[in-house]
């Protein structure tokens, strides 16, 4: 899984039927100190996380297996908010 | 399966219900001269690694298998502690 910071939210009234009323966020990753690094991602939020907060974000098939995710067409989900990251080196 | 080495723990208190109780540790992926290769990643514990250690982890949906049935929102798992690996 990914560490990311959100840093936006994504608009689409024409999408997928099973992406209805899904909130979709726009993040980018960030190193274990919280440095942004590469490129910007949109992932469906599951635990109402807002701009600004550093999030885990689980990609690929694993996805659809966040809840409310199954049979939905995603590869990237936001699965939990980021209390704190101890790097012992 | 990839080496890494355990770097870090990871807090979340808001996140998937099917966490609940899990670890996430911080890995940093190693070669096999023990140098990092790339970007350090959260994975799943299911083998109760610490940090410091050497372990190994898979990639995929295949990193919630340890918990099947409950269907964890997982792509990266450490599946096992790494004792010590001779390269001739």
């Amino acid at each position: 899984m990914l560490l990311a910071r959100v840093v936006g939210t994504v608009v689409a009234t024409r999408k997928d039927p099973r992406l209805v009323s899904n909130k979709l966020l726009l993040a980018r990753p960030v190193d274990p100190k919280g440095k942004l690094e590469g490129n910007y991602l949109v992932a469906i939020d599951t635990v109402d996380a807002g701009v600004g907060e550093t999030v885990l974000i689980v990609s690929g098939s694993s996805a659809r297996m966040a809840a409310g995710m199954k049979d939905t067409p995603v590869d990237a989900a936001i699965v939990g908010i980021i209390d704190a990251v101890d790097v012992a080196e | 399966m990839q080496m890494a080495r355990v770097i870090g723990d990871v807090v979340a208190t808001r996140k998937d219900p099917n966490y609940d109780s899990i670890p996430l540790l911080l890995v940093q992926p190693i070669g096999a001269d023990g140098k990092d290769v790339g970007r350090p990643l959260v994975a799943v514990d299911s083998v109760g690694a610490g940090v410091g250690e050497t372990v190994f982890f898979v990639r995929g949906k295949e990193a919630s298998f340890p918990w099947h049935p409950t269907e964890v929102p997982a792509d990266a798992g450490i599946v096992g502690i790494v004792d010590h690996y001779d390269v001739p």
